[in-house]
């Protein structure tokens, strides 16, 4: 879902954590909250991308409803009132972290992207420092088939930021999605080792893109792994202006 | 009636084990075995990995020796990208392995055994660690803290970490020395041959006091097995293997490291976890050899270094042929300690040391790496099959402690015999069997890749197997 562009007279007034703020028609609480300098807690959303709204970390209590909207995918509207942080929330999201260290398997201490991993330092962040649901220990896979890149499935919390990155930005839609819930697995073209994929353009966007220590280069050794991402807005921006 | 003594656990050594000593109808030792009761697995889970990370997985098999993985993964690494890690690499990670050598040589020598030879071996159990040896000789102990305080700043220095720096790497290192720190590590090597040169002082000036644990301190004739460079001398980083025999006699020389497995079988026992590797060509149990300090010492031609070839001469006047006391491990560390801390000056003070070339890169080239190196207890062995992305297949580590097994079996035997009686546990008794095994300063979580930590107890077991007597410490 591209921005709107929306005449600049347009202004709505609302409240984030106590704060009054202006924002115009369309814009998502997440980025309201963004040029406000209030940072709410997200893993799939990146700025540059389409919103997906699956890691539900996001997620924003609004007065007068029950339930809870995530920040990434919520258009903002006159008069609302937001609170990003109480201790309902804090524990939502306690939990959704500790449910995607649980599903995998995240040894960070040996990981590639150990100390520039989203991730773990969201773990920090919110203070998860016990996993209280039971690890799964799932038996996984790693494609290191690619010539350059790694895919390790250990690592990966289908953010989809990957499949996004791949489709919306570089044109190839090499990477897809297979199977639902816990089986759900980030695979390359029809399911093919990623090395065999024709489409893959060997960019490395999505490996740029990923979170964690899931999509990575090859030949890093521990800790090595870091992600740079200035590439994307700047991209995004220009494609937009292509297709003016 | 037939007694089992059993010594669990045993203090003072890295990770936990159990000592069963058998008596006969005399009340007398029959038998003793060292048993290792944990089981970890490690090379099972680094399956599928891929080899980048090997380094850092397998360093977290210890966390007293990391380094010495680290060194042996990289090199098992390099091999399988099939490069020549730049010279300065190749400096660098020398350094950081004598630094290693050094800390983990005075936490075996001041903090671990000092307190049996200070303090006495029948001295209160209770009082006696480093805190008591600082209690009557505050200046041995201040030593020994600030001896094991240098090798760690110097690894830190080099790797930002002091335990599991992510510094090595297949291909070399990551990042290269800045001048400052060269600078400190340059400051820091004198300080520490000083150090150790008064203790070797007061150490050697009370051997004889010792004769009667020297005696029977797994003092038996046995193979023993290093590296040493291509021109015989004391290497810790690379070179080829040598095995010599008690009486010092070369009986393998130049082997290539690759081919370990042509002059080295593993056997297995039901007693204990911790393999048994012996010398294919002696069979097993007599192909029984010896790795670590005292054995490094007794297979070079010499050390390479001005002090510690003095102390080298001196110390192979203590017998003909090879020095066979295991008592002698603790003599031999602290010669490896001044040989460390000479050769790491003599490394920094070289200009290259600050080359920033430090990193080959590669892809995997190679589908087999074998990586050897010398921890401080002695050879290790890190053996990695590939497949053609770089996915581990197939990992085999050959732990230092584990070379030793046979040795210590034999040596908790000899000591048992020498200073156990049936029907009493005595306390000095069960020191000096505990104490034999800390001569070989054994790291049981390596040698088992044992996850997590076991008691260790001393069991006194009749001819018919059931326990009438037992000692456990913590
Ligand atoms: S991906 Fe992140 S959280 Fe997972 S093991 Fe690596 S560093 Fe840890």
């Amino acid at each position: 879902m591209a921005r709107q562009k929306v005449p600049p007279t347009q202004a709505l007034t609302l409240t984030i954590d106590d704060q009054t703020v202006t924002a115009k028609p369309g814009q998502t609480v997440m980025d309201v909250a963004s040029e406000h300098g209030i940072d709410i807690p997200h893993l799939c959303y990146l700025d540059g991308l389409s919103i997906w709204g699956a890691c539900r970390l996001c997620v924003v209590e609004v007065e007068g409803q029950r339930r809870l909207f995530s920040a990434c995918s919520t258009e903002v509207a006159e008069g609302m009132v937001v609170s990003t942080d109480s201790p309902r929330l804090r524990h939502y999201r306690k939990v959704i972290v500790e449910m995607l260290f649980a599903e995998r398997n995240h040894i960070c201490a040996v990981c590639v992207s150990n100390g520039h991993c989203e991730l773990q330092a969201m773990a920090q962040r919110l203070g998860v420092d016990h996993i209280h649901i039971p690890y799964l220990n799932p038996q996984l896979s790693v494609d290191s088939s690619h010539d350059r890149f790694r895919l390790d499935h250990h690592r990966c919390i289908v953010c989809t930021r990957c499949v996004r990155v791949c489709a919306e930005v570089e044109g190839a839609s090499t990477k897809g999605m297979a199977g639902r819930g816990i089986m759900a697995r980030i695979i390359n073209d029809l399911n093919e080792p990623w090395g065999d994929s024709q489409t893959c353009t060997s960019c490395g966007k999505c490996v740029h893109v990923c979170p964690t220590g899931a999509l990575v280069e090859k030949g890093t050794a521990a800790a090595e792994m870091q992600k740079r991402r200035q590439f994307l807005p700047y991209l995004t921006v220009m494609r937009d202006n292509n297709h003016d | 009636m037939p007694q089992t003594v059993t010594i669990e656990p045993v203090t003072r050594i890295e990770g936990h084990a159990r000592i069963t000593i058998d008596l006969d109808d005399a009340g007398d030792v029959a038998d003793a075995h060292f048993h290792v009761t944990q089981f970890r697995g490690f090379e099972k889970f680094c399956e599928g990995r891929p080899f980048t990370e090997m380094p850092a997985l397998t360093a977290r098999t210890c966390g007293i020796c990391p380094v010495s993985h680290l060194m042996a993964s990289s090199k098992a690494c390099d091999e399988l990208m099939a490069v020549q890690i730049p010279p300065t690499a190749d400096m660098l990670r020398r350094v950081m392995n004598l630094a290693q050598l050094m800390q983990s040589h005075a936490l075996s020598f001041f903090h671990l055994s000092s307190p049996d030879m200070l303090l006495g071996w029948d001295s209160d159990p209770l009082r006696r660690h480093i805190l008591g040896v600082a209690a009557v000789k505050p200046d041995i102990a201040r030593d020994g803290i600030r001896l094991r305080q240098i090798g760690q700043t110097i690894i830190d220095l080099l790797g930002g970490k002091r335990v599991h720096p992510a510094w090595m790497v297949g291909g070399g290192v990551n990042a290269p020395l800045t001048t400052d720190r060269r600078d400190e590590i340059a400051a820091l090597a004198p300080e520490a041959l000083e150090i150790t040169k008064r203790n070797l002082a007061w150490f050697k000036r009370s051997l004889k006091d010792y004769t009667d644990e020297a005696s029977c301190f797994a003092n038996f004739p046995s193979l023993f097995l290093g590296l040493v460079d291509r021109n015989g001398a004391l290497e810790h980083y690379d070179g080829v293997l040598r095995v010599v025999d008690a009486d010092g006699h070369v009986l393998e020389d130049q082997i290539d490291p690759r081919r370990y497995t042509d002059i080295l079988g593993e056997a297995v026992e039901d007693f204990s976890y911790m393999k048994f590797p012996y010398y294919k060509a002696k069979g097993y149990p007599e192909g029984m050899y010896r790795v670590g300090p005292l054995a490094r010492l007794n297979l070079c031609d010499h050390a390479g270094t001005p002090v510690a070839d003095q102390e080298l001469a001196e110390f192979r006047s203590i017998q003909r042929g090879a020095v066979l006391s295991s008592f002698h491990y603790h003599y031999a560390r602290l010669i490896e300690v001044i040989f460390a801390a000479e050769r790491i000056a003599e490394l920094v003070a070289k200009p290259e040391i600050l080359d920033e070339h430090v990193r080959a890169k590669a892809r995997p080239n190679r589908a087999e790496g074998v990586g050897v190196a010398e921890a401080p207890r002695g050879t290790l062995i890190h053996h990695y099959h590939i497949d053609k992305n770089g996915q581990i297949q197939q990992c085999n580590l050959i732990i230092a402690t584990g070379h030793n097994n046979l040795a210590m079996n034999a040596g908790v035997k000899q000591v048992a015999q020498r200073f156990v009686s049936g029907k009493q546990l005595e306390e000095g008794a069960l020191n000096r069997v505990e104490a034999v095994i800390r001569c070989f300063d054994p790291c049981l979580s390596c040698a088992t890749h044992a996850l997590g930590q076991m008691p260790m107890r001393i069991e006194l077991r009749d001819a018919t197997g059931s326990v009438v007597d037992e000692a456990v410490r913590d």
